[in-house]
């Protein structure tokens, strides 16, 4: 480096308030980025109005989410106080997507933490051990991923007829493979730095190193991994549905609400485009939060 | 060149063993009785479930089950009419010998069953790989060189839109809109290439413009994707600068630097694109009711014709693990780095 640049970076150090913690910075950085910020915001109230809302409609308008009636079977939006219209048996559509919208987000959030949980763990523990462990580990790699996803969780979906606690555990126990492998590579390069090697010198134990020294470092990717592998959740827990293998009815999941439109194309068409559009919102924001989140923990925008 | 691709095939076979035990054990662990649902009497006597399971061999262990439907049963008999008594040897002759079993439903060999269907998702899979990586291309090219203006915005806004829609929503708004309200399209089923003439060509070919479309969307928006920071990538590259420097045009160094070296990683995406066109072709199939393997799996995981479900999955899995192999090799022979090494 040139004696200029060096001043000029100096200088630049100068303008700025203090140097922050680097987790301060990313938030700063996503304050300033507003489509994360809209689709954070988004997924807020989303998130608010599904878990919140069951319970007014229970408590004050003691309303019934699956209370069928059939002489208002195919109402069209706004007909007779129906906001969005109702279904095949006269159910309210607009309560049955909140509803569906809380089993969505549910096994979204619960899911994809879980399946990173098991990818940063099965992640560090090839990375770090190799060997035997790295050996065994990348063979469920392998073998996981070999296997097109969906057939996996089509076969196990059917056999146990989840319940959502269920889905989101075999979710989580067929998807981890992304994660680990990411987790993995990141830890193998990562071993071999010589902070690593201070705090061994140092007498830390192998989980000390893993759990202070290594996880800290690979956790900003594994939070942009986790926020699109929470979008990814919400398209296959629908496609699931769609298919009759997730979400028994008449709980109703975005979903699961379209596996009979094929069968009312003529009458319910109002039916068929809320539950996508919502679908389509929703991982549309979690990706957006993804992409979002990659920039405001990429330390290499600093060079730019 | 030829040790490569043997150490390859190698590393292929603990995969497929991993396939087999883990479709082996989630079938084995499913709760309830898997005789009761595809012996199709509404009310079936013990004795003939009892038949059934000596036939199928459920009532051994299961690391026993697991090697009759790998290799077969040669060492030993089984009881194929159900009295209680071994009758055969080598009545079954395992994975590997191209056998998968009885499928009780269609009165047929698994093997007979799936191998029908494979043309019809292969239809549709290689189709979708033409257009998506076709189109993806294009689009991902065009972002490339029109970095940073509002072509690029609009790509980047197909590509994220691509991949958040769920497909199934999509193929029945497609429906909906073509086939439905305009009259233009058929909505479902799939028509043979050989039955008439040219007519059915274009018959065939009309049954197949909106599963394909569906279908292709997610390669669409990933390949673009991929391929501009591909591109964007190599640009940058001194060996870029320098061809410049020595006063090529903009079309050569596009053509014959950037593209030709940009593209490579693009197409080694083609082995692992197999798995999630297969994957995909389940939802599409069952939006488009397509006659292929993604229908048959959901038809049999829905009565629990484990052999079926067990049979489509290891075909499914080797699929995609000889189209990785390939692609790998692929690499191999357009990569002359690593040819070399």
């Amino acid at each position: 480096m040139t004696r200029q640049s060096g001043i000029a970076q100096i200088d630049m150090e100068a303008e700025r308030p203090h140097s922050r913690s680097f987790w301060r910075d990313a938030f700063a950085y996503i304050l300033r980025d507003r489509l994360t910020l809209f689709a954070i915001s988004v997924l807020l109230v989303a998130t608010l109005i599904c878990s919140l809302s069951p319970v007014v409609i229970e408590q004050v308008f003691g309303l019934e989410v699956n209370d069928t009636s059939i002489p208002d079977r195919f109402k069209q939006p706004g007909e007779d106080g129906y906001v969005l219209g109702t279904d095949q048996l006269g159910r309210d559509q607009l309560l049955r997507l909140i509803y569906g919208g809380r089993v969505s987000l549910t096994i979204a959030y619960l899911a994809s933490v879980l399946t990173v949980f098991i990818g940063i763990t099965l992640g560090l523990l090839a990375g770090y051990y190799g060997r035997r462990v790295d050996d065994l580990i990348s063979w469920g790699i392998n073998t996981l991923s070999a296997i097109p996803p969906l057939f996996l969780l089509l076969i196990a979906a059917a056999v146990w007829e989840p319940s959502t606690e269920v889905l989101i555990v075999v979710l989580a126990a067929l998807g981890w493979v992304g994660t680990t492998r990411l987790v993995r590579g990141e830890v193998l390069s990562l071993k071999e730095r010589d902070y690593v090697l201070a705090a061994r010198a140092l007498g830390a134990s192998d989980f000390r190193i893993l759990i202070y020294h290594i996880l800290p470092n690979v956790f900003s990717i594994v939070m942009v991994t986790m926020t699109i592998i929470a979008g990814n959740l919400i398209l296959t827990e629908s496609g699931l549905s769609y298919l009759g293998m997730g979400i028994q009815p008449p709980t109703p999941t975005w979903g699961n609400m379209l596996t009979d439109s094929r069968s009312y194309l003529a009458t319910g068409l109002h039916l068929i485009f809320t539950p996508g559009i919502l679908i389509m919102i929703t991982v549309l924001c979690f990706y957006l939060v993804g992409d979002g989140l990659r920039d405001a923990l990429d330390p290499r925008r600093y060079q730019q | 060149m030829i040790k490569y691709f043997l150490r390859r095939l190698l590393q292929a076979i603990p995969t497929f063993f991993g396939v087999t035990i883990l479709s082996f054990l989630i079938i084995l662990a499913a709760p309830g009785d898997p005789v009761a649902m595809i012996t199709f009497s509404p009310n079936p006597s013990p004795e003939a479930i009892m038949a059934q399971r000596r036939q199928l061999g459920l009532d051994k262990p299961p690391l026993l089950q697991y090697l009759y439907w790998l290799i077969g049963n040669d060492w030993t008999k089984i009881d194929i009419d159900g009295d209680g008594e071994g009758d055969k040897r080598g009545e079954r002759r395992g994975f590997l010998r191209g056998d998968l079993g009885q499928s009780i439903q269609h009165e047929r060999p698994v093997m007979e069953v799936i191998l029908r269907r494979v043309p019809a998702t292969l239809r549709l899979g290689v189709s979708a790989l033409v257009v998506g990586y076709s189109i993806g291309v294009t689009l991902g090219v065009l972002a490339a060189v029109f970095h940073r203006t509002w072509v690029d915005q609009i790509i980047r806004v197909i590509s994220v839109i691509g991949n958040a829609v769920p497909a199934f929503w999509l193929g029945l708004l497609l429906i909906i809109i073509f086939g439905v309200q305009l009259d233009l399209l058929p909505i479902s089923g799939m028509r043979n290439i050989t039955q008439r003439g040219p007519q059915s060509l274009g018959d065939a070919l009309r049954h197949m413009i909106l599963p394909v479309s569906v279908l292709s969307l997610n390669t669409i928006a990933f390949i673009s994707r991929f391929t501009r920071t591909q591109i964007l990538e190599v640009l940058q590259q001194d060996y870029v600068r320098s061809a410049y420097a020595k006063g090529l045009q903009t079309k050569v160094v596009w053509f014959r630097h950037a593209l030709r070296n940009g593209l490579l990683p693009v197409a080694t995406f083609l082995g692992p694109s197999i798995g999630t066109l297969l994957a995909g072709a389940v939802i599409i199939e069952q939006v488009f009711q397509w006659p292929g393997m993604g229908k048959l799996i959901i038809d049999a995981v829905f009565i629990r014709n484990y052999p079926l479900v067990m049979g489509s999955v290891v075909i499914a899995s080797v699929m995609y693990i000889i189209g990785v192999l390939l692609s790998d090799i692929m690499y191999v022979i357009l990569d002359p780095r690593i040819r070399l090494e």
